[in-house]
């Protein structure tokens, strides 16, 4: 019977299949960060449990971590006791960690990849739902809950019912200045924030083929902006030339025998959909979100949108809810609106190419006065490579700060906050009603459209600069 | 985990769709260690920023069913949210639809995720709304919702139900398996990715 890529990558790692049960599936690659884990560790202490396969788990320190001073002790106690929590845990139970000033410290999401760890055909579990992000690759990997981290830790198995399968097919050329977070966040906006609900999308067709690792990490992780359990992209050779040489990546003969596997991951020809969504990407164009949720996105050239014109009764309440909390007015374009800050960063888009692209609308300009612009390397790997580059000297000299690696105000479990009714253009993931801070609202871009922002001010387009006014206060 | 077999109790309208676990408990609670004790960070912003949100309205003080709109629980994978939810008084929360995690991470725990088709449940919140003190039953040996002599059935997987009925947690029910984990590992390509040793 034909299949697809998620059900072959999935079928292989079934351990048990048993009428009336869940599949119990074995996990390849199980990561750890200080968040989710403390009382999935407590949970395997209190049932005199052990870590099954520390050779299969890795651990790192991102989401409490602050960005700056980073090698003082944190400040704030209780995200300190969390990070230690971490590191007795890691220490009692054998697990590799790479704490804070390591250097493969980082987003767990980025640092799998960047290590090698991340390769095709292999399941990958997090408690983090952004491990979507590593179907990249090829994986099949999805966000868990602590007690499921438990499990896994315990067993390296979860038990799992049979996803159902979604394609995403983008055909055509991405037009200049518009990137793969555009694509997703189209995505999303066309089925809505649970529309791939029980899911595993397969982003599929020209477009996607042609983007780079980095770039398709951006759109599978987002996956579960759309409610998927799991994005996923076919492995091709720029998956493998990505992946070769990397320091847990197979070599020798067992890169050989490796890539003899990766090269059949690819869904059949004949294979069936349960859902198709098609793209034409030359149609896209920089989106941006307006409202509280990842699906309330619009292009840029568009108004902020009127409730009044929403039939559905369900869709017409959270809109006015989202503008009431964004502090909008219906109508407004969405080029008006002004922002307080720009944050770069993030499992979405703090890796180097997102650094690179937003550096080079910056290189030699300054930002907004009235704005401040984060720029959160996902990892020190990352932050390593951008200063190897001089692309810290290009951010710091337009008036940006320079941090260290983390998820930072992503999420705003470090003290990178918004302050109440500031409001931010972030290459993050979730525009959620305090999500960046109490009170903060969050408008979601991609790196070039925030590299943009911060030079204006406004939410803009790179399509949109216009340097003259820059170019008079420079005196030029 | 406690068992779930039956509850009857009051139930709570929450008309927002698309609630994330971000609203259920914010970040800032997430940096706790333990698995209790987060009744506290509950819908803490919503409670804060509107005065009439249904948790504040003293008629569902006490409700323990939250009857919610479709896509409840989308987002992030934190289980704080179903542990905020139980230590706030809830052993069921009612939906059209939910986050695929969250359902999950609820089955965990011992707080019964009710899918209800969206008339239904909007039919509920009408009769809760009219009177906040209505009694409602939810029984999992049954599969059924019941209040003021409506019956309306729900569907559940019959392994999940029979964990939630007995109480059972996974992992114990996974080491009854460890063989058929060995025999797999014996059989995993020696290529695949390893964390340790450090290179």
């Amino acid at each position: 019977m034909p299949k697809t890529l998620a059900e072959k990558v999935y079928e292989a790692h079934v351990v048990r299949r048993a009428d009336g049960e869940p599949d119990l599936l074995y996990i390849d690659l199980h990561l750890v960060h200080e968040v989710t884990s403390p009382q999935a560790f407590d949970g395997l202490r209190a049932a005199g449990r052990t870590v099954r396969r520390p050779d299969l788990t890795m651990a790192t320190e991102d989401h409490n971590v602050p960005t700056l001073d980073i090698l003082a002790p944190i400040a704030d106690p209780v995200s300190r006791a969390q990070v230690e929590a971490l590191r007795r845990n890691a220490a009692e139970f054998g697990i590799r960690l790479a704490p804070m000033g390591d250097r493969d410290q980082g987003i767990v999401h980025v640092i799998g990849p960047q290590l090698g760890l991340t390769q095709p055909g292999t399941t990958i579990v997090c408690g983090d739902s952004h491990t979507s992000t590593h179907g990249a690759f090829g994986a099949l990997a999805f966000g868990i809950g602590t007690s499921e981290v438990e499990h896994v830790l315990a067993t390296q198995t979860l038990p799992q019912y049979r996803p159902k399968q979604m394609a995403v097919t983008v055909d055509g050329e991405l037009p200049p200045g518009v990137s793969s977070k555009d694509i997703i966040l189209a995505v999303i906006a066309r089925i809505g924030t649970n529309g791939a609900q029980g899911h595993v999308i397969e982003y599929r067709g020209s477009a996607i083929e042609a983007l780079s690792m980095e770039a398709r990490m951006t759109i599978c992780n987002m996956s579960i902006e759309a409610g998927a359990r799991a994005g996923l992209v076919a492995p091709d050779e720029t998956t493998f030339a990505y992946l070769q040489g990397r320091p847990h990546a197979p070599q020798g003969a067992d890169w050989d025998a490796a890539l003899e596997h990766w090269r059949t991951l690819r869904t059949d020809e004949d294979a069936v959909f349960d859902r198709e969504v098609r793209i034409d990407a030359a149609s896209l164009t920089p989106y941006v979100t307006w409202g509280t949720n990842p699906g309330q996105g619009l292009p840029i050239s568009e108004r902020v949108p009127d409730p009044a014109d929403l039939t559905d009764e369900d869709e017409r309440r959270a809109a006015e809810q989202a503008l009431a909390y964004m502090g909008l007015t219906p109508g407004t374009p969405l080029r008006e609106i002004e922002v307080d800050t720009v944050f770069l960063g993030s499992c979405t888009n703090g890796r180097i190419e997102d650094l690179r692209i937003a550096a080079e609308l910056l290189r030699g300009r300054r930002i907004d006065p009235g704005t401040r612009m984060l720029v959160v390397p996902g990892s020190v790997g990352v932050k390593t490579q951008a200063e190897a580059e001089g692309l810290d000297r290009v951010f710091v000299e337009a008036g940006a700060e320079w941090r260290g690696a983390g998820c930072s105000m992503c999420l705003g479990m470090n003290p990178d906050q918004l302050s109440p009714g500031e409001r931010s253009a972030s290459t993050s993931n979730r525009n959620f009603q305090g999500r960046q801070g109490k009170g903060g609202r969050t408008h979601l871009v991609s790196p070039s459209v925030a590299a943009a922002t911060a030079l204006t001010g406004k939410l803009t387009a790179p399509a949109d600069l216009d340097f003259t006014a820059q170019l008079e206060t420079a005196g030029v | 985990m406690d068992a779930f077999t039956t509850h009857t109790g009051t139930a709570a309208p929450l008309r927002r769709s698309a609630v994330d676990t971000d609203q259920i408990i914010p970040a800032e609670y997430l940096k706790r260690i333990t698995r209790t004790g987060f009744e506290d960070g509950l819908f803490s912003a919503l409670r804060r920023n509107e005065p009439d949100f249904v948790l504040n309205r003293p008629e569902h003080a006490g409700a323990s069913i939250l009857v919610a709109g479709p896509d409840f629980g989308t987002g992030s994978s934190r289980e704080h949210a179903v542990w905020a939810l139980l230590d706030g008084g809830f052993r069921v929360v009612i939906s059209s639809r939910f986050g695929d995690i969250f359902r999950n991470n609820s089955t965990k725990s011992g707080l019964l995720t009710v899918l209800l088709p969206q008339e239904e449940v909007e039919r509920l919140q009408a009769a809760v709304e009219a009177d906040p003190a209505l009694p409602v039953t939810v029984d999992l040996q049954d599969r059924a919702v019941s209040y003021s002599g409506t019956t309306v059935p729900f569907e559940i997987e019959d392994y999940t139900r029979w964990r939630l009925l007995e109480g059972l947690d996974d992992v114990g029910l996974t080491e009854r398996h460890l063989s058929d984990v060995e025999a797999y590992e014996a059989d995993r390509p020696s290529w695949l990715p390893r964390v340790l040793p450090v290179p």
